[in-house]
């Protein structure tokens, strides 16, 4: 009996229920996609390093799933509890008719079921549908091959995703439990007639406050877009708590604010049904100021999570093929005594030995065949001593870099190389190169940050002493340019000097920069191979020698950038569902009280034609209101992080934005359309 | 005088063959130009099913209803639509005002879904407002104002676009004595001064007495029908009890 009544409640109000639905089943198969890629990835053929960069991911991804477990929980009671509300009245008449607590709360529980149940197997199903794509998107992402196609079901993902949702429907079934049972009848039967007041703002006050606001957010946009690089953490903060409370002050006053103006431009104001969407739109986002710029955040996050993480895989690529010029780095300690230490760690007597010999023979050590698989060698040694520190360059500036930056490693010896070995490392890579005079010395980095700082040192003519002699900057800011090659910009600062014999203990480290003499992709590797491989690992406490080889390079930021772009999307999505969500169910919470509206409407003669355009244009205006503020937020928040991560090609940026923008349309204006169409068949004539 | 309404054996059945309810059983009545007519009788009597018919919100099962000449039980979807906008003035007992907007837009709505120029719909909300004393709440929101203010705005809104005929639903239904009286005497103006046709639907013996005719309806049938004449309120009033004693005390169905 209970059963049945639940099944033709469910029937009954599966207008109200669509919304709950749609999320229901996009949440489950978003869930399924993303838990279910660790089954995809199993199947692709792929290096060594790129298993294990896929493993990394695949950790990450479920990490992230736990806290999108935490969203789509919140976002599913909050829905439930809507639902609740509008079915007040039908359970005030069950209780009237004498039926306990208890037995609506199992009705509950069975519609909860139900529609779990259902939710699930469909939710599954597109998931499962939708992750065969999703499969292409890895292997194109890896770089791997997908020449055999081969449908994948992920029995472990679907176990997850059950188990997850069966404790999120566990939490609902207790939320609506203690909700019915703190109901009190008379609530119940007079649920419908809640006493309708208005809150009218001040107009002088809402054009007060929404200039406030503008103010507000013009001075965050200023501050992030054109102070961006001198701004520090705690600036940073301060604009987006800004940001956040101009946003609300936005939302606050604006309605008003658009009320007035629209009420001063008489025409505008008396066309159509002007004026009563105009009181409808207002009345609405006046009461729901604090969701709006919830919504409104969330679709910043969205969009700028969407479009950042599309295009950073992209650009990290990008700068590989400049900062990765040769094939391999060999590095390796020099000179090491008894009583360095690596990480508190003593360095074995083998690598002690080691130290003194060249990085050649260290390679045939190992068996590494370097006459025949390396060329274009260059040797380039790096010296140190702690008569130069950190600290000793920055000279009179110290006391006041330290204070804004007191993390820095101040007292390590700073990397000082001969600016003759520079040169010949300069022109391998196609980078400038430089003549000093006897007591001039000069920096090469090209990490942002650091760049600064030291250009304000090298600005005051901070000299510098080594072995009793003293040298001049003879430039007044560092110059670009790197040894070491890696993914990104990375050189904090290397200091050049004039060739001269240096003392041999102060000889720090030496690298062997190479290239590999394979032609082809495949020989290269096959030479790399040769240096990963089992035998060499086992040397490792007999040579302090490591490589980074362009290879290894590209593979984990190709990597990296998968990881960044798959939790983006991932989080991207979800954002976009629940902001959505949101909007509409708040859309529709007041369609009982709409509909009475429309229907006075239609006694004054309204066009039903009129009508549905009058109801489209007020969802269109609440579901684009927060969107379109969102969206001049983002412009501002895609630059600054454009700048700050100063890899972004515009053209990829565009491509990026365009898959953003595509996401939205489908998500969010699904949503919007799904909300049009249950609040149309809700305020329709027939019952 | 031309009828501007009138009325046709007009019925109205409710259910099925098996269980048949005659709400209107064959009506037939005519209301003139500038005539205030209220139409009396018991709740279940059939006389807001017959407003219904004449507003065009419900349907006739048979006869037909002309107002201005126009057959309105052959009108269909938006011809419907702009005769109710056009002709027709709505006078409800919950005043159906809408919420979310102030007095003024409520009264100026009417006006906009017509297409009348914005400078027009400010002239005329205020004489209007003017006329019938509501000008000091047209900025106020309906939760704001009395029921008697309210019913005014409302019965501003219905009259404002020159209607032909203004239809009111137990317009003092929900309102106390004094804003019934108020609210009537508006009425009497409206139809007096302002030359509007109004047809009331009642069961409230006092609010018809400000009619020149009363018309009574008894199990969806034509029982009587008392017209005004050169009597005063009073004593139409009196002739009004009279008729509802016969018909079964005040609205009561003893009989």
């Amino acid at each position: 009996m209970l059963f049945k009544l639940s099944l033709k409640n469910i029937k009954k109000s599966i207008k109200d229920y669509t919304i709950y639905f749609f999320t229901l089943i996009l949440a489950v198969a978003i869930f399924y996609i993303f838990n279910a890629m660790e089954t995809q990835t199993v199947m692709l053929e792929v290096s060594n390093s790129t298993k294990d960069i896929i493993k990394l991911m695949n950790t990450m991804l479920s990490g992230v799933s736990v806290f999108v477990s935490f969203i789509l929980g919140f976002l599913i009671i909050y829905a439930s509890q809507f639902l609740m509300k509008r079915r007040k009245k039908e359970f005030g008449i069950y209780m009237t008719l004498g039926m306990s607590k208890g037995k609506i709360s199992r009705i509950l529980l069975l519609e909860t079921i139900l529609i779990g149940t259902v939710s699930l197997v469909i939710g599954l199903v597109i998931g499962t549908i939708l992750s065969q794509g999703m499969s292409i998107v890895v292997a194109n992402m890896f770089e791997a091959d997908m020449t055999k196609f081969s449908f994948v079901f992920s029995t472990k993902a679907l176990g997850k995703t059950i188990l997850y949702f069966c404790i999120m429907y566990f939490c609902v079934m207790i939320f609506n439990t203690i909700s019915v049972s703190k109901c009190k009848l008379i609530d119940l039967i007079t649920a419908n007639k809640k006493s309708e007041t208005i809150k009218m703002k001040n107009p002088i006050l809402c054009t007060i406050v929404f200039i406030l606001s503008v103010v507000m957010l013009g001075y965050a946009y200023y501050n992030v877009t054109v102070l961006n690089t001198t701004l520090t953490s705690n600036q940073l903060l301060t604009d987006i708590v800004l940001g956040v409370i101009g946003t609300f002050f936005l939302f606050w006053s604006l309605s008003g604010f658009v009320l007035k103006l629209v009420m001063k431009r008489k025409k505008l104001y008396h066309k159509n049904l002007n004026m009563f969407i105009l009181r409808q739109v207002n009345s609405k986002i006046n009461t729901t100021v604090f969701s709006m710029t919830t919504i409104s955040l969330m679709l910043f996050l969205t969009i700028c999570i969407l479009s950042s993480a599309l295009s950073l895989k992209n650009s990290m690529t990008n700068n590989l093929k400049e900062l990765t010029p040769v094939d391999i780095l060999l590095s390796k300690k020099a000179n090491l005594t008894s009583s360095d230490q690596y990480y508190g760690i003593p360095y074995t007597e083998e690598q002690i030995a080691d130290s003194k010999t060249p990085i050649t023979d260290t390679l045939e050590l190992l068996d590494f065949d370097w006459k025949n698989n390396l060329t274009d060698m260059i040797n380039v040694n790096i010296y140190a001593t702690n008569d130069i520190t950190m600290k000793d360059t920055f000279g009179t500036e110290y006391g006041a870099i330290k204070k804004e930056y007191p993390m820095l490693l101040y007292d390590s010896a700073e990397p000082i190389v001969k600016v003759s070995e520079y040169n010949k490392v300069a022109k391998q890579y196609g980078n400038p190169t430089y003549e000093l005079k006897e007591d001039e010395y000069m920096i090469i980095a090209d990490f942002d940050s650091m760049v600064q700082i030291r250009n304000r040192v090298l600005k005051k003519g901070t000299t510098l002493t080594l072995n009793g002699k003293t040298y001049q900057p003879k430039y007044p800011e560092c110059k670009p340019g790197f040894i070491e090659i890696s993914a990104n910009h990375i050189n904090t600062g290397i200091i050049l000097i004039p060739d001269q014999t240096l003392p041999e203990e102060m000889k720090e480290e030496t690298y062997l920069i190479a290239n590999y003499t394979g032609k082809t992709e495949d020989e290269k590797e096959e030479i790399e191979a040769q240096l990963a491989s089992e035998e060499v690992s086992a040397f490792e406490d007999k040579t302090t020698l490591s490589a980074s080889t362009k290879i290894s390079i590209y593979e984990a930021s190709i990597g990296l950038g998968a990881i960044v772009t798959f939790i983006g999307i991932y989080l991207g999505i979800i954002f976009l569902i629940s902001s959505a969500a949101i909007l509409a169910l708040k859309e529709l919470s007041e369609s009982s009280d709409n509909k009475e509206r429309y229907m006075m409407l239609r006694r004054l003669g309204v066009d039903e034609k009129m009508i549905r355009k009058t109801l489209f244009i007020q969802i269109a205006i609440f579901f684009l209101f927060p969107l379109i503020v969102a969206i001049i937020h983002s412009i501002f928040g895609i630059m600054f992080a454009s700048t700050i991560l100063e890899t972004f090609g515009n053209e990829k940026l565009l491509s990026s934005i365009i898959m953003t923008a595509i996401f939205l349309i489908f998500i969010y204006g699904g949503y919007f359309i799904i909300t049009y169409l249950c609040s149309r068949s809700m305020i329709s004539e027939k019952e | 005088m031309e009828p501007i309404l009138k009325i046709e054996h007009v019925e109205k059945y409710y259910g099925n063959k098996l269980n048949l309810t005659k709400a209107v059983d064959g009506i037939s009545f005519s209301v003139n130009k500038g005539e205030f007519v209220a139409i009396m009788g018991a709740s279940g009597s059939g006389k807001t099913t017959l407003l219904n018919c004449i507003s065009t919100i419900d349907k006739v099962t048979s006869g037909h209803i002309y107002v201005g000449g126009v057959d309105i039980t052959k009108l269909k979807g938006n011809q419907l639509n702009r005769f109710r906008r056009e002709e027709l003035g709505f006078i409800f007992q919950d005043f159906n005002l809408l919420d979310t907007l102030t007095a003024y837009e409520n009264i100026a709505l009417a006006l906009t879904i017509q297409g009348v120029k914005a400078n027009e719909i400010e002239a005329r909300v205020h004489e209007f407002a003017k006329k019938l004393n509501v000008e000091q709440v047209l900025q106020k929101y309906p939760y704001q104002m009395s029921g008697g203010q309210k019913q005014r705005v409302a019965s501003i809104r219905a009259m404002i676009t020159n209607p032909k005929l203004v239809l009111a639903d137990e317009p003092t239904g929900a309102l106390d004595s004094k804003s019934a009286k108020m609210l009537l005497e508006n009425f009497e103006y409206m139809n007096q001064s302002l030359e509007a046709t109004i047809l009331m639907v009642t069961h409230d013996a006092f609010t018809a007495s400000y009619a020149n005719r009363v018309i009574f309806i008894k199990d969806g049938k034509l029982f009587n029908e008392l017209v005004k004449g050169n009597d005063s309120r009073k004593e139409f009033f009196d002739k009004i009890i009279d008729v509802v004693t016969i018909l079964g005390g005040e609205v009561n169905d003893v009989i």
